[in-house]
């Protein structure tokens, strides 16, 4: 029998990550309506970005090598690079098209991102060791919690608290609150709309890099399809946290982590492969019960 | 004539022009192509039957479905459960109800079955999922799509899990494929110019107008969504028994993004487009993989790196929702016009639904 303590580190360090993922999420929707199909393969981009381009089944170290304090800011800058030229190449053209045409042109984004990855490292998952120490149990309250784990739900709370402070007391966080709370209105009282939707963008990418660099340490491989299995979940967060509330992602976000352990541990053992089907079953009674999310946003109200 | 009578005359035009263009292009083929362009034809027809199922529900509703892929599995699994060979079926799929098990249908009733039954959870599924809108409803349809693969991939005695199920019976040729293709095309346009095809249009274009004139939104969503269902059922089976393999990851991500990239490249708002993006997308694929494995041109070889035809498909995907957002077709039918008397010349004659 798994013990409560066991099951909280792990409910919350997965909630975590989930909840930065869905961070970054929202936070596009938030200033231009655009549910960005492409995050899970930022994400996997990232995670590529530390070996050396072959399609070898073993990963040779590239950025990886690097030292943590130069790693680091390292990936969140190739996170926010690519996430900014995708907006320069490809939604800056979109602005005026409908959030439906924006949705499948990021989903076709992601698409060939995900194919020029398959071509470049080919499709079979390679081993990376990255920090190997850091999933060395540690003794915390009666578990054996690995030290990531304590790391990332350190990590997600200095990231809300840094996202919260950005968004409450910077000239870009005002503005970014404001362009979500009415785009045009917004525009119209000097807000600098490509700043802005620049700015969302490379704190998005930085956040799906902080995803990235966390996975890779806790599985220890590189997959292509690393991306596609954590952005589902974090759409599904976005949306019922409420779309483009940022705190209901985060809170969501939790929320999917702490059931999908529970559901993990409760389930019977025969039921448990299908695990995600029961999570995904409750997120769509979820939103039958709450369509506009858990935490609705004044601005999602329609008017009419 | 009136030119109430005359319109609906032009709109039922719209799937024979169509019919008579894939037709024609089965005809040159068998006549002139070789083998393996008869099975790239094979495939095409099917994925017209796929699309075509998808626009009678994402077309006239609106709505974009991430969701179809499901039903296509669910249509291809229920069709190899009832034509598989028991023996096969004891062996790799021990976990079937023993009707099921002795099951050995023949090939057509299976494929209707398969239509019927993904019909059917489109109906369970829809009744849910529908009473969403916009977004949540996409993201909705996503889920779906999440937990169809889910429970096909690890349902191991009754699916075969990740292993693929083998040996269906290969018999669907180009002419198999085009029948269903026609009465796909047939059944979209039937519905699109029905009641309630016209009254979901209606809240495609203007959500609250078509409320206030008293439209049921739900109910016409959830009609749509198990015609399309069907269809979309019946192009999984005629997948599964054009390949003879079973597997349920070819039910995901990369058959929801061909399918929707052919609706949008076609023209998502009519029939005309989604049968146009299948067979433009469709040659370039066909193009892009044989420059992959290389042309020969003179003395030089050249060849194309292997991924190139996804990452084109997706960034043509782009320019065109970027330069041509309503598709090649912009939401225009091909379509007869009879000639018009005098009087009604000072009317614009294009109608653009």
């Amino acid at each position: 029998m798994t013990n409560l303590a066991q099951l909280f580190f792990d409910a919350a360090s997965l909630g975590g990550l989930y909840a930065m993922a869905a961070l970054g999420i929202a936070l596009i929707f938030g200033v231009m309506n655009l549910v960005n199909f492409a995050h899970g393969e930022y994400i996997a981009f990232c995670v590529f970005a530390l070996i050396v381009p072959s399609t070898d089944a073993v990963a040779v170290m590239f950025l990886g090598k690097a030292p943590a304090l130069i790693l680091i800011p390292l990936v969140l800058g190739i996170g926010a690079l690519i996430a900014v030229l995708s907006e320069y190449a490809v939604f800056r053209h979109l602005r005026r098209a409908d959030p439906v045409a924006m949705m499948v042109a990021s989903f076709a984004l992601g698409f060939v991102i995900r194919n020029i990855l398959l071509a470049v490292y080919g499709g079979r998952p390679k081993a990376i060791s990255l920090w190997p120490e850091l999933n060395t149990p540690v003794e915390l309250a009666g578990a054996s919690v690995p030290l990531l784990q304590l790391i990332v739900i350190a990590t997600t709370l200095i990231v809300v608290a840094a996202l919260a402070l950005l968004l409450r007391k910077t000239r870009l966080g005002l503005e970014m609150r404001a362009a979500a709370e009415n785009f045009t209105m917004a525009r119209l009282l000097g807000v600098r709309a490509n700043v802005v939707i620049t700015g969302a963008f490379a704190l998005s990418g930085a956040l799906a890099a902080a995803v990235a660099l966390i996975m890779v340490t806790q599985s220890g491989v590189a997959d292509v399809r690393v991306g596609g299995q954590i952005m589902l979940v974090a759409f599904i967060a976005t949306v019922i946290g409420g779309m483009g509330s940022l705190p209901g992602a985060v809170a969501a976000g939790f929320l999917i982590g702490a059931v999908s352990v529970l559901l993990q541990a409760a389930l019977p053992l025969d039921a448990r492969p299908f695990r995600d089907a029961f999570l995904y079953t409750l997120v769509i009674v979820c939103l039958l019960l709450r369509p506009q999310g858990l935490f609705v946003p004044a601005s999602a109200k329609p008017r009419i | 004539m009136s030119e109430h009578c005359r319109n609906r005359i032009a709109a039922h035009s719209t799937p024979l022009l169509l019919a008579g263009v894939l037709v024609v292009i089965a005809i040159l083929v068998t006549l002139f192509g070789d083998k393996a362009l008869a099975r790239t034809l094979t495939e095409t027809l099917i994925r017209v039957t796929l699309v075509v199922g998808l626009w009678i529900f994402v077309g006239n509703s609106g709505v974009i479905s991430f969701g179809h892929a499901g039903y296509m599995a669910i249509g291809a699994y229920c069709s190899a459960w009832l034509t598989l060979r028991p023996q096969s079926k004891a062996l790799f799929l021990p976990d079937l109800p023993t009707w099921l098990m002795e099951a050995q249908w023949h090939v057509l009733p299976a494929a209707i079955a398969g239509g019927l039954l993904a019909a059917l959870v489109a109906l369970v599924s829809g009744a849910a999922i529908l009473r969403l809108t916009g977004i949540a409803a996409a993201i909705a349809t996503f889920a779906f799509l999440a937990i169809v693969n889910t429970v096909y991939s690890n349902w191991e005695g009754v699916t075969g899990a990740t292993s693929s199920v083998v040996g269906l019976p290969r018999y669907v040729d180009q002419w198999v494929a085009l029948t269903w293709a026609l009465a796909a095309i047939l059944a979209a346009n039937l519905y699109a110019n029905s009641a309630s095809g016209l009254a979901l249009r209606a809240t495609r274009e203007d959500e609250v107008a078509a409320r206030a004139s008293g439209i049921n939104m739900y109910r016409h969503r959830l009609w749509s969504l198990v015609v399309s269902g069907f269809f979309t059922g019946v192009s999984g089976a005629l997948l599964g028994h054009s390949i003879g393999v079973l597997n349920p990851d070819s039910f995901y991500l990369g058959i929801t993004f061909i399918s929707l990239a052919m609706l949008v490249v076609g023209g998502i708002g009519s029939l005309t487009g989604a049968v146009c993006g299948v067979l433009v997308l469709s040659l370039m694929i066909e193009l892009l993989v044989r420059a992959e494995q290389g042309v020969t041109i003179g003395e030089a070889s050249l060849s194309l790196p292997s991924g190139t035809q996804e990452v084109v498909i997706g960034l043509v995907m782009i320019l065109v929702l970027v330069l041509r957002p309503s598709g090649l077709t912009e939401g225009r039918e091909l379509k007869l016009r009879l000639p018009q008397p005098r009087a009604a010349l000072t009317h614009d004659p294009q109608t653009t639904n």
